[in-house]
């Protein structure tokens, strides 16, 4: 019917021709995808200006005609009561009608696309739709964390249940793996850090300070915001994405089934390989963060370790240490939980996978800083 | 004879690494047939598909479409031979994040200079073609059931008139109802509109009722290639197995009644 399709390529025309009070509308040339674009406005206006029942299709001239050539050319009669009548068409050609009726046929009007529209309104109710959505989404986190916090209790009360293999695989995972990086990390912040203050406390001639500046903001603060952005973008992630695939793939559900606790199997160790390591890779850091600091201190300020150390000791008090680890296992505890939910969160789809896996890292980096600025407040309450 | 050949595969090989998945394969396919395509698990029913589709490379032999090598074609050739036919993947492979009329506009949008209006009518016009209600447009490929998913990708696939479509398990996954309706379908459009069709399938049920011809992938090549009835009673084991196994005999018995 339509032969080779890259030979005689003629475009498709339309003549109009007013005969016997009856409009003609002569087809010529080729009626296919590619070439009936430019006989569209025609076609919409002979629709617009004719009555229906006066329109006669002359299909003699017409070459190669596809479905979507054949939905065209049958389209100005559609709103004629008989669009397929024998008194639409002149002109003999191998398969028009058969296609345009049978286009006809099964051409379902498709609903229009729904257009956006921009108005205050509009911006308001998506604000509105936004704040419910983390409300909600503030309401099942905290659910999922009473879940987790009953199984804990009961497996307390039951410590034979308890996933000891399941939770050390977790802690290999979420620690041990993860210390290398975390531990670069911190090193490159203590000796920014040290750096940056070395410039500045140059210009009082106190550069010995460097080693109060480093060991405070090591200790205190940047040791375990690392670590826990660290957790955030590696371990909660992979929390996601692993509990979400199993959940797509219907494990979870084959677990229930089997009367496996999801929550004891998977949540649990997870949460307490988070809350057991999150301290431990602090320590790391606040060590590396140090060691940066010290490298600088002695390259660029000629203080020597020896110096550095012993005024690390004797100037920074041990406070900022404990309250710099106090936070990693509270920090720990949310990746864990945020992660872990948002792998249960997932929905039988791929896309669902995706968009959790995201909710998950920014949802923690976003509840680590919270909680970092409340701890900052609290210390700060407490004189600490 | 050959005028009548579309596609023609000549001394293909394909493998990944050591692994040898197709030896000497010749395969032709005639213009207007349904040609219905089996094998085990693992045969490399789909990497056929795959390979004459272009997404796999062949370690040697050639493949032409109306007597044309593509090894022979310039890029823009090649490019419009792509975009000219329509492939229905197992399990849709509809872009999710847009909805089925968008879909189905997306390789229009892509190929074909026209007006967003007569584009937006065109989907309309495959999405009914396809058997699918009009209100599924609007609606995005997760919110659709199985069924209907594949009814979408065939709009799809429908797009741009391709002269072949290529069906990779039509269909599986669909409950018997289902699964009928969809092979009328095909075989109603097949002869509307002219279309060359390439169906892998294990559906004993679609192969009765739709396909022309049967090619059996067996043993790294096409072991047979006929009609139906004809192929039964080829003796060979495995194609005596597929055909002759209870499944097979019980899906001729309700063709028979």
């Amino acid at each position: 019917m339509r032969g080779s399709r890259s030979d005689n390529l003629s475009a498709a025309r339309v003549v109009v021709r007013e005969a016997d009070g009856k409009t003609y509308v002569e087809a010529h040339g080729n009626w296919l995808v590619d070439t009936i674009g430019a006989v569209y406005s025609v076609m919409c206006k002979i629709e617009e200006e004719t009555a229906p029942g006066d329109i006669i299709i002359d299909v003699r001239n017409l070459g190669q005609v596809d479905t979507s050539g054949a939905y065209l050319l049958g389209r100005v009669t559609r709103r004629c009561g008989a669009p397929d009548g024998d008194f639409h068409f002149v002109g003999v050609h191998a398969v028009a009608r058969d296609l345009i009726a049978e286009v006809r046929e099964r051409t379902s009007a498709c609903s229009p696309v729904e257009t956006s529209t921009f108005g205050f309104l509009k911006a308001m109710s998506r604000i509105g739709a936004g704040l419910e959505a983390m409300l909600f989404e503030l309401i099942g986190t905290l659910g999922f964390f009473g879940k987790t916090l009953t199984t804990g209790l009961a497996t307390f009360a039951q410590p034979w249940r308890f996933r000891l293999t399941s939770t050390i695989w977790a802690m290999e995972e979420v620690g041990v793996n993860a210390m290398p990086i975390v531990a670069t990390l911190s090193f490159f912040i203590g000796a920014v850090i040290a750096l940056m203050g070395a410039n500045l406390l140059e210009t009082f001639g106190v550069t010995v300070f460097m080693v109060d500046l480093v060991g405070l903001s090591v200790l205190r603060e940047f040791a375990v915001l690392i670590t826990a952005i660290m957790l955030a973008a590696r371990s909660d992630s992979a929390f996601t994405a692993s509990i979400g695939s199993m959940k797509m793939q219907q494990e979870i559900d084959a677990m229930r089934v089997m009367g496996l606790d999801p929550y004891e199997a998977l949540v649990l160790p997870r949460v307490v390989a988070c809350v057991l390591m999150a301290p431990l890779l602090t320590f790391g850091a606040m060590l590396s963060g140090l060691f940066g600091g010290m490298l600088v201190a002695w390259t660029a300020q000629e203080i020597t370790p020896a110096v550095f150390i012993s005024r690390l000791y004797t100037e920074v008090p041990i406070d900022h240490f404990w309250v710099g680890l106090s936070k990693a296992p509270v920090f720990g505890l949310v990746v864990a939980i945020i992660g872990c939910r948002q792998g249960m969160e997932v929905q039988n789809n791929v896309e669902s996978l995706g968009r959790r896996v995201t909710a998950s890292v920014v949802q923690s980096i976003f509840t680590v800083i919270v909680i970092e600025a409340a701890f900052a407040l609290l210390y700060m309450e407490l004189g600490i | 004879m050959s005028r009548d050949i579309l596609i023609s595969v000549r001394g293909l090989k394909t493998a990944f690494g050591p692994h040898v998945i197709h030896e000497n394969l010749d395969l032709d396919i005639r213009k207007g047939e349904i040609l219905g395509l089996v094998g085990g698990s693992g045969s490399g029913k789909s990497v056929l598909m795959n390979t004459i589709l272009g997404l796999n490379k062949p370690v040697t032999g050639d493949i032409s479409l109306n007597g044309k090598a593509f090894s022979e074609m310039s890029r823009k050739e090649r490019r419009y031979v792509d975009s000219r036919w329509g492939v229905l993947f197992q399990n849709g492979a509809l872009f999710s994040s847009l909805t089925v009329q968008e879909n189905v506009m997306a390789p229009l949008r892509e190929h074909i200079d026209m007006p967003i209006p007569l584009m937006e009518e065109i989907a309309g016009m495959k999405i009914g073609l396809a058997g699918l209600d009009p209100s599924a447009g609007a609606k995005f490929p997760s919110e659709l059931s199985g069924g209907m998913r594949k009814r979408a990708a065939l709009a799809r696939a429908l797009a741009l008139d391709p002269q072949i479509l290529f069906l990779d398990e039509p269909t599986a996954g669909l409950d018997p109802i289902g699964a009928a309706a969809f092979d009328s379908l095909i075989l109603e459009l097949s002869r509307a509109l002219g279309l060359t069709v390439l169906m892998v399938t294990h559906d004993l049920d679609s192969l009765h009722a739709i396909c022309d011809r049967v090619a059996v992938l067996a043993g790294k090549k096409i072991e047979a290639i006929a009609p139906i009835d004809a192929l039964m009673r080829n003796p060979h084991p495995w194609i005596q197995e597929y055909f002759h196994g209870p499944r097979g005999r019980a899906a001729r018995a309700s063709q028979e009644s």
